[in-house]
């Protein structure tokens, strides 16, 4: 692509990723979570591979692999860490510690360190799903050959 | 046959759309049980403000990871049948 | 009656990709049409939730008098949308690639000649 495409590409790719990340921390208090912040970053990862070609990313699908993996098997450990009362029980909220603050009933502002294990399992699935999409647009990107102008 | 083609598509598209508008009015659901449950509950016991994530990770976190599951699999489906040209 | 508008609107979507399906031979198009169908159906579940006057179901900033007074939408059809929305991106990721594979090893996409050149 031409020097404006892989200009702009450089000055956006952070805000874009910097706006997934914020979907997928503030999925438990605002609309979004796991999956949304996920196809975002993963919308950053097709940016790269339109503006400067999947070639020069090739290189990183053994890391998106990796991630996928990491974030399959954090979500299914964080249901087991619940198996005490259920599979997928909530053992973190309320308890005071990471993410166990008390909730304010109603409508409130919203305070980020609640949630119990809804705040890990959004960052578990949102890694997930971030590796998936974006390995899938990394090897359909990869088809096209030696188109990397 | 092409008329025939398009009355059929005719006869499924009245059926749809008849359906849809002799069909319960919309913005007055009739079960609300569990969806109040929900909504009333997910605030003391999966300590969120969004019902929405609570019903995704908490209440119905089996179809949570059966869809994972799924994402896995076209994932891994996907690499199997472009790794030949995809390298 | 007129009050069903969501309905029908997600009706006609099912309807244009059904029409897609029957009357086009292109794979991609195919694919088109099968998203179109599943796009209807995302849509028309998610306004089976809805609550009139509701507002989303999310606790933060939201009107005084939640849930008593003002209603909320339904959670559940909303949520398990998302889970539908994201399978049917890995679905149709799957049937690109077969489209592909299919382009590359018989060197065409009409799906009534891909039956002819079996072999």
């Amino acid at each position: 692509m031409s020097v404006v495409v892989r200009t702009v590409t450089r000055l956006l790719l952070p805000a874009v990723v910097m706006f997934g990340a914020y979907v997928v921390m503030h999925g438990h208090l605002t609309p979004g979570g796991g999956f949304q912040g996920g196809a975002v970053i993963a919308s950053a990862v097709a940016l790269v591979v339109v503006a400067f070609g999947a070639r020069r990313i090739r290189r990183h699908k053994e890391t998106l692999s990796v991630l996928e993996d990491v974030g399959a098997l954090a979500f299914v450990v964080l249901a087991f860490l619940g198996i005490g009362g259920t599979f997928f029980y909530n053992s973190l909220a309320g308890t005071g510690g990471l993410f166990g603050q008390e909730v304010a009933m109603g409508a409130n502002p919203g305070a980020l360190n609640t949630g119990g294990m809804l705040p890990l399992m959004n960052w578990a699935v949102g890694l997930k799903v971030l590796a998936g999409l974006g390995s899938i647009v990394l090897l359909m990107g990869l088809l096209g050959g030696d188109d990397d102008r | 046959m092409r008329w025939l083609r398009i009355a059929a598509l005719l006869v499924v598209f009245g059926f749809l759309v008849g359906a849809a508008v002799w069909t319960r009015p919309f913005g007055a659901p009739q079960a609300m049980e569990m969806d109040e449950h929900f909504i009333e509950r997910s605030q003391e016991e999966a300590a969120a403000n969004n019902v929405v994530t609570a019903v995704l990770f908490d209440y119905r976190g089996f179809d949570t990871l059966g869809e994972a599951t799924v994402l896995f699999a076209a994932v891994v489906g996907v690499a199997l049948v472009l790794r030949r040209w995809a390298r | 009656m007129i009050g069903n508008l969501p309905f029908v609107v997600c009706m006609i979507l099912v309807a244009l990709g059904l029409w897609t399906l029957m009357t086009r031979r292109n794979l991609i198009k195919l694919a088109i049409g099968i998203v179109l169908i599943e796009n209807g159906v995302n849509l028309f579940l998610v306004s089976l939730g809805y609550v009139r006057g509701g507002v989303a179901p999310i606790y933060t900033y939201a009107p005084q008098g939640v849930p008593v007074n003002v209603p909320m939408a339904m959670p559940t059809p909303q949520a398990l949308t998302l889970t539908s929305i994201v399978i049917g991106v890995a679905t149709t990721a799957l049937l690109l690639a077969f489209a592909v594979l299919i382009h590359r090893q018989r060197g065409t996409l009409d799906a009534g000649r891909i039956r002819e050149l079996r072999g």
